[in-house]
């Protein structure tokens, strides 16, 4: 219920907003949370396992239980913290985890069933009969299990990632990182203050305390005030920082428009990655829960979450509540709900020592054992030392103490340190180089405390930053001490929940050590306790405190598990911003892209390259009959394909002829200026990185051509060649594949063609099979290479990129007109196979030039990357995959590529497997399908008949082997 | 984590290609023999403590560097120009 006079809400501005379909009122400045208490609804959600009414138990990013998923529009976002979604105008939320309804969950069955569901159920049960596993139990399991869901549609929020530098970064807005802030955005550095709530503070606004004499929230926003006006201090809210990565950097996750409105422009969320010299820690800590029998129920939360609720936002979870408590923060919830107004039904203090005062019956030396009212607490079991005692209640405030929030320190793997004094985890000095912690997150819990370690800390990063700085004046406030005795799980029979989110009891735990998972990780992994979205936040401690105990270990001696990045969940799509869709990958597009979108060409990736796979021409309704023309057209008159997407690298100095003698087996010292030469490049193993042709332009000047997708890697491997290996050769190199736009002309007519269009007369004499050199087109001035990969009388001619466009349409109008034309990917391949030239397809990484027949390739007159490997025993010989041609000689014709090759009685097994296709097509020349593949010792084998086999599509085909140049074997063609 | 560049200065990691160790550098000569050759090209130490790898500054300056960095607390502790390096051992 709403309690007047309380709270830092905006009551002049109501808020409406509808969970389930049903609709609640709220003020600006509520929660999720905050609002359904103010209207008195407890019940937020059904746990995980045993489908059981839960409430919220915190009021903050820690909660286990009020996970709710928010719509906006067709989008849904699941897994939202209620004590963290801010209510706005028209905000609609649903429940998770309950069907049909919150209020009636048919799956709240698997309570029932909890026998059967403790810890390990699935290595247990479900195992009879083996085949129902896949038909039944498995699709139940799953639909049961998870919590959120999601739409199903592509999600298409908007979220930004962004980067940030600062001298400090000061993680945690409460009173230790303010005066933190304070202190060093008065010295001059730039700070980033950032914290995950909306409003900097922390306990600040929850709490009655008073800083300075004024209420602490009046004190904190003066600080505020005071850091805003500062340009060298930047304050980043609703701003997890989410992780600590090395050389101070950070990861934050900033919340941006989830507060906001439908309709608001800004993103969903921003990824932030600051990068600091140093760092503060001054992120607080988390209360404890008290484990007991049922301690689940709706209305059963933290004692400092009653208070925020109180304080905060003017709300009072109960009418009539029990405070629970193992230290002095129980005595100040009582005192807090009374001045308010709130009625107490009890303090229970589980110490002895203490003499609490109050107007409300008080209980030392007593715990609560056991509640009532499973869709809303109605009662809570006291035992005292003379036996129980049931006392009516809506609402149970339970402090089991303190957890100071050491995430971010065990970030790089380091582990805190237990204090017994206070019963907590505390940071090891130097687990983050340039981090120091301050406040609570310390384990020094008072506000004074806070104020002055905040202080104490800035100073120490100022001098280690070398800036100057007196301390200021430090606020007066509250130097309680800690005072509290452990009490991690009440004694007795019922289930006493530890994780909440993963639904893990102290049974469980129990039952984990029992079967021998004793270490905390194996206790972890087996129970699943802090493996929820909360990471154990609410449980670790205690479940490690209890494992400790049943097996006979101190605390520090059973350890911790590992924190790992994120704090708190971090959507994917926000790591990702920026990578989806077309921002995944950039596209590359030939000068030709255009018109060759226009004429209908379907396009493919190469690589990141779009390049046409063919060219249809009206009439044509199958991409075979445009390949088979396409092919035909370039045997017969002349072809047009552009090629520009193969790397081109240019290469200079008066070192760079022994520099290309050094990266190619072959040698390129002994090439004519004006002449081209197809080189084989190996890997220092000895295995063939990549083939092309190099032309030799001038004595220091040389253009390599590399594989389209090789290019990056072979360029990568050339500046190594010489910065690692041969820094003394004077040499230069640059990719100029994208600074060229180069076109194939090839086909009997080629000559015609390009004689005929380009300035320079295009012969024998002048441009002989191999040669190259400068022509120009009017003031275009071009390059020339007479090489073919198609076998034909053949051409590449390149210009400057920007005439690309239009050299294409010259090019293809020019071809037509000698009864040719455009042909694509599919006729390229289809003509290069019938010429047994290859392609990475043969080239795959794992064959040598022995394997190809190029072995003769390899000068043995001098040395090349991968020389000597290439001569050891086992890559060289008869045992050896050699590279053949395929042709179908039974009734069945296809071959696929990928398929395997077997002696023709032989049985089709793994071991039988006497190599494999890479490559086929039909070629319309040979009117057949042909392959290249690897055939063991395949050299000696042609006439031979192999069976190829495809298990995947289901095709088995006898081939004869042969060699792999089907068309034109002398090559005269090429030469003519 | 940033790598700094000899040539640029410090830069996002993601703008270097890692290779392997810097042991790359000491090519063996081709008469070296099959030991030398079968450690050069196959074998290589995996200490957890500190290494001498070679990156590539492939985002940027295509620089070759020999980052000596350590594998355990990822401190980085030196870069330099791999072909300064590379003549300096001959």
């Amino acid at each position: 219920m709403r309690v007047d006079h309380k709270g830092l809400i905006d009551r002049t501005q109501r808020v409406n907003f509808t969970l389930d379909g049903n609709r609640y009122q709220g003020f600006a400045g509520d929660t999720v949370a905050s609002a359904l208490l103010a209207n008195d609804q407890r019940l937020m959600g059904r746990s995980f396992k045993y489908h059981r009414p839960r409430g919220v138990l915190t009021a903050g990013s820690e909660e286990p239980n009020a996970l709710i998923s928010v719509y906006r529009g067709s989008d849904v976002e699941p897994n939202v913290r209620a004590t963290v979604q801010e209510i706005y105008e028209g905000l609609v939320v649903r429940s998770q985890n309950a069907w049909p309804s919150l209020g009636f969950d048919a799956l709240a069955v698997n309570d029932f069933a909890a026998p059967f569901l403790s810890a390990g159920f699935y290595y247990k049960t479900f195992m009879w009969p083996r085949a129902f596993w896949e038909k039944l139990y498995e699709p139940v399991i799953r639909r049961a299990a998870g919590l959120g869901g999601l739409s199903g549609t592509s999600n298409d929020a908007e979220y930004e990632k962004a980067y940030a530098f600062c001298d400090v970064l000061i993680i945690g807005a409460g009173p230790a990182g303010l005066m933190a802030a304070l202190q060093a955005g008065r010295a001059g550095v730039d700070v980033i203050l950032a914290d995950e709530d909306r409003q900097a503070g922390g306990r600040l606004l929850s709490e009655t305390y008073e800083v300075d004499a004024r209420a602490g929230h009046e004190w904190a926003a003066g600080a505020v005030a005071e850091l805003e006006s500062m340009d060298n201090v930047r304050i980043m809210s609703r701003t997890t920082v989410t992780g600590v990565y090395d050389q101070g950097t950070y990861g934050a996750l900033e919340r941006v428009n989830g507060h906001l409105p439908k309709g608001s422009k800004a993103p969903r969320a921003c990824f932030w990655r600051i990068v600091a010299k140093r760092s503060i820690l001054t992120a607080g800590a988390l209360e404890r829960p008290v484990a007991f029998q049922n301690n689940d129920r709706p209305g059963i939360m933290t004692a400092s979450a009653v208070r925020a609720y109180l304080n905060r936002w003017g709300v009072a979870p109960g009418r009539d509540v029990v405070v629970f408590g193992n230290n002095d923060d129980a005595h100040r919830t009582a005192h807090d709900l009374q001045n308010a107004g709130v009625h107490v039904a009890a303090l229970i203090d589980s110490r002895w020592d203490v003499t609490p005062t109050g107007d409300f019956p008080i209980f030392t030396g007593a715990q609560v054992c056991g509640s009532a009212g499973r869709k809303g607490l109605e009662a809570v079991t006291v035992r005292t030392q003379s036996g129980t005692e049931k006392i009516a209640t809506d609402c149970l405030a339970m402090s089991g103490g303190w957890n100071p929030s050491v995430h971010m320190t065990c970030h790089m793997n380091g582990r805190p340190e237990w204090r017994a004094d206070i019963a907590s985890f505390v940071p090891r000095e130097g687990m983050i180089p340039g981090m120091l912690t301050a406040g609570a997150c310390n384990g020094t819990f008072s506000t004074h405390g806070a104020l002055r370690e905040g202080q104490a800390a800035a100073l120490e990063t100022l001098k280690a930053l070398g800036k100057r700085a007196t301390a200021c004046d430090l606020p007066a406030a509250e130097d309680a001490p800690t005072r509290m005795t452990p009490l991690w799980a009440v004694g007795g029979t019922g289930r006493a929940w530890l994780d909440f989110q993963n639904d893990v009891t102290v049974k469980d735990v129990k039952q984990a050590a029992q079967e021998n998972f004793r270490s905390v990780e194996h206790m972890k992994r087996y129970t699943t306790q802090g493996m929820a979205t909360d990471q154990g936040k609410n449980s670790n401690v205690a479940a490690l405190a209890i494992l400790a105990d049943v097996t006979g270990r101190g605390i520090p001696e059973t350890g911790t598990t590992t924190f790992r990045p994120p704090y708190t969940p971090v959507p994917i799509a926000a790591m990702g911003a920026g990578a989806e869709g077309k921002g995944f990958a950039p596209e590359r597009m030939i000068t030709s892209h255009k018109r060759t979108v226009v004429l209908g060409a379907p396009m493919i990736e190469a690589g990141m390259w779009y390049r046409p796979s063919y060219f249809p021409i009206e009439g044509e309704t199958h991409w075979r009959q445009s390949c088979d023309r396409e092919v035909n057209m370039v045997r017969e008159s002349v072809g047009i394909c552009d090629v520009s997407t193969l790397g081109k690298i240019d290469v200079q100095g008066p070192d760079a002829a022994a520099f290309l003698d050094f990266v190619y087996t072959n040698t390129f010292s002994t090439l004519k200026p004006g002449r081209v030469r197809y080189g084989l490049m190996l890997r220092e193993d000895g295995t063939v990185m990549d083939d092309g042709t190099t032309a030799r332009l001038s004595d220091m000047h040389y253009l390599m051509t590399t594989t389209t997708a090789a290019a990056g890697n072979v360029m990568r491997h050339l500046e190594y060649v010489h910065q690692c290996l041969r820094p003394d050769l004077d040499v230069s190199m640059i990719s100029v594949t994208e600074q060229w736009a180069q076109f194939a002309v090839a086909g009997p007519k080629s000559r015609e063609l390009l004689d005929g269009l380009l300035d320079q007369t295009v012969d024998d004499e002048s441009f002989p099979f191999m040669a190259c050199g400068d022509v120009s087109i009017g003031d275009v001035k071009g390059r020339l290479f007479r090489i073919s990969f198609s076998g034909e009388h053949a051409y590449e001619i390149a210009v400057p990129a920007r005439y690309g466009a239009a050299l294409f349409d010259v090019l293809n109008e020019q071809a037509t007109a000698l009864g040719g034309g455009l042909y694509g990917m599919e006729a390229l391949n289809v003509l290069r196979i019938e010429k047994g030239f290859i392609t990475h397809a043969e080239i795959h990484g794992r064959v040598t030039a022995f394997d190809i027949g190029m072995e003769r390739m390899v000068s043995a007159k001098k040395d090349c990357i991968g020389q000597t490997m290439a001569a050891r025993p086992g890559v060289n010989g008869p045992e050896r995959e050699q590279l053949v041609g395929l042709k179908p000689v039974g009734a069945v014709k296809q071959l696929t590529a990928g398929a395997h090759l077997f002696e023709a009685e032989a049985e089709v097994n793994r071991i039988n497997s006497q190599g494999y296709v890479t490559s086929v097509g039909f070629s319309p020349t040979e009117q057949s399908f042909l392959g290249l593949g690897f055939l063991k010792n395949g050299r000696a084998r042609h006439g031979e008949k192999v069976k190829l086999v495809d298990h995947m599509r289901g095709i088995e085909t006898l081939c004869e082997v042969c060699g792999p140049v089907f068309h034109d074997p002398e090559g005269g063609k090429t030469r003519g | 984590m940033r790598l700094t560049c000899p040539v640029c200065g410090e830069r996002d990691l993601r703008e270097f290609y890692y290779m392997g160790d810097a042991v790359a550098l000491a090519r063996p000569d081709s008469e070296a023999g099959e030991a030398a050759w079968d450690d050069y090209v196959h074998n290589r130490d995996n200490p957890a403590g500190v290494t001498r790898d070679l990156w590539q500054h492939e985002a940027g300056c295509a620089a070759w560097i020999v980052v000596t960095r350590n594998t355990v607390s990822h401190e980085v502790l030196e870069t330099a120009l791999a072909a300064d390096v590379k003549r300096a051992m001959s």
